[in-house]
């Protein structure tokens, strides 16, 4: 049973149409890299999966049992959070909020879960520091460990690996993998860049408008459409 | 000295003395756990526009002749709050211009209503304690005392027990929804109690000067401290600091109240400001 299948979507911005005849599933375990230019309506995809916006045609059923707050989704930096004064405790802590319900403070277990989910990040050490004083690689990671905080089954990550320099971009990838491969953690991530998605990903979803590609990463490799882009790719370097 | 202290204490012998520095210390305690907020949410300006809305309101249950000019102010304040907070993400008119031209348009229209039917002799006095605030919290009615006493609990309350939810819709909206937090229901709240904090604050500092009372504390918290806790605590306790100097002086001096609770904040703003450049080992959790 697949744990999110998508059927004829249609996803439309502000009334134009962004993406059409979307159609992909995931299922349990899977490592499913969403490549595309910027524009190309990968974060839209995104929201729409998280259910933060409505597909405009066409279907999104989670499956497997899978519910809204067994995702853990790592979004891309806001403008807010450069100056925000918080410690990086706080932040990982923040992911158990979406099931506490009305209780107003964590408990020992959330507490504790916060705690493993920095050390599988690797940020344990900066727990109590000031997250706007951190590194670019340290920040991602401090997300990472909250969406881990809100994921039971499925990670949703959003260029994760974006404005790091290419060696804790490197990192970022092996970590994820890691999550992947070690915790049986279901992710989906989007990314432009293409080396990475066939270098680490199970699968890959390709769009640009229209789908342009879905299978495995072995697969979208010996495609004409994934030579095209890989070349491209290397030609950027 | 001696006089100084005799002179208080001669004050502080009257009840309505007594019932206002409680109220003014809870009304400023109230703003300045907000004004977090409100500042990391890049909204310092709406208090401003929402205690003109405040004024336009108070303007024309002045002219209709309401009993309990509370019943108006606060109901139009909040609505505005609510359009104004929601409208920020995705209207046509962004957020920053939408609270300008409502902020204008409220003062211009209160102002002006006033003028053509109110019935005050004094009214350039009357809108000048409006717009500053007067020695009107020292005179304060009993029912005034008990509405800002209950109110300024609640917001109390109400921020304790949706402290962590706050925390993460500030810091993080998308976040927050995507995993199933109703973000627009703490933005509502969050908008309906800044409003009733407006509307309380009038009383003290009167409505051109609530955003000091919002803004210095989070500024100078956030200028000190690097955890979202030590922020929250710190600016409250700044907060009630400095309204309780202002206030003490204010009665010494028999200068105005709310320009003088300003004044003590810019001071000690100032104060953590050059603290923060001086000390960076100062910096903690």
């Amino acid at each position: 049973m697949a744990l999110l299948v998508c059927k004829d979507v249609i996803l439309a911005y502000e009334g134009h149409t962004v993406v059409e005849n979307l159609n992909f599933c995931v299922n349990s375990g899977d490592y499913l890299c969403i490549v595309g230019e910027n524009g190309s309506g990968k974060s839209t995809l995104i929201k729409t999966l998280l259910n933060l916006r409505k597909p405009f045609a066409g279907e999104i059923r989670y499956g497997d049992g899978l519910q809204h707050n067994d995702i853990g989704y790592l979004p891309q930096q806001s403008l807010v959070q450069r100056d925000f004064p918080a410690t990086v405790e706080e932040i990982v802590r923040s992911a158990c909020l979406n099931r506490s319900g009305w209780r107003p403070f964590y408990t020992q277990e959330e507490k504790k879960q916060a705690q493993n989910n920095m050390l599988k990040t690797g940020v344990l050490h900066l727990a109590k520091r000031c997250y706007r004083e951190l590194s670019g690689g340290q920040q991602q990671r401090v997300l990472l460990a909250r969406a881990l905080g809100a994921a039971t089954r499925l990670l949703l990550l959003d260029e994760p690996a974006a404005g790091l320099d290419p060696q804790a971009g490197e990192e970022m990838y092996t970590l994820i993998k890691d999550l992947n491969q070690r915790d049986g953690m279901t992710v989906i991530m989007v990314t432009h860049d293409v080396s990475a998605a066939i270098q680490y990903a199970s699968h890959v979803l390709h769009v640009s408008h229209k789908p342009l590609f879905f299978g495995t990463a072995a697969g979208y490799q010996q495609s004409d459409i994934g030579k095209i882009y890989m070349c491209r790719a290397k030609g950027d370097e | 000295m001696a006089t100084a202290l005799s002179t208080l204490s001669l004050y502080f012998q009257y009840p309505f003395v007594r019932y206002a520095f409680i109220v003014g210390i809870l009304i400023a305690l109230c703003s300045s756990l907000l004004g977090v907020t409100l500042v990391l949410k890049r909204f310092s300006f709406i208090g401003d526009g929402l205690s003109h809305v405040a004024f336009g309101a108070l303007a024309v249950a002045t002219v209709v002749n309401v009993q309990n000019n509370t019943l108006v102010v606060l109901p139009v304040t909040v609505t505005s709050a609510i359009l104004l907070l929601r409208a920020g993400q995705n209207a046509k008119v962004k957020g920053d211009a939408a609270i300008a031209m409502v902020s204008v348009a409220s003062l211009a229209l209160g102002y002006l209503l006033l003028h053509l039917f109110s019935a005050s002799s004094n009214l350039s006095g009357d809108v000048c304690s409006t717009l500053f605030g007067s020695t009107a919290i020292l005179t304060l009615s009993a029912a005034d005392v008990w509405l800002c006493f209950t109110m300024s609990l609640i917001v109390i309350l109400l921020f304790i027990c949706f402290y962590h939810k706050i925390f993460t819709v500030t810091f993080d909206e998308t976040f927050a929804q995507a995993t199933g937090i109703n973000a627009g229901g703490y933005n509502v709240l969050i908008a309906t109690v800044i409003a009733i904090v407006i509307v309380l604050a009038m009383n003290l500092v009167g409505s051109l000067l609530i955003s000091a009372l919002i803004i210095f504390p989070a500024l100078s918290a956030m200028r000190l401290y690097k955890s979202f806790r030590s922020v929250i605590i710190f600016s409250a306790c700044f907060s009630v600091c400095t309204a309780a100097i202002g206030l003490v002086i204010a009665i010494l001096a028999g200068t105005p109240v709310g320009a003088t609770i300003v004044t003590v904040d810019v001071l000690a703003f100032a104060l953590c400001f050059a603290l923060g450049s001086l000390l960076p080992a100062f910096h903690r959790g």
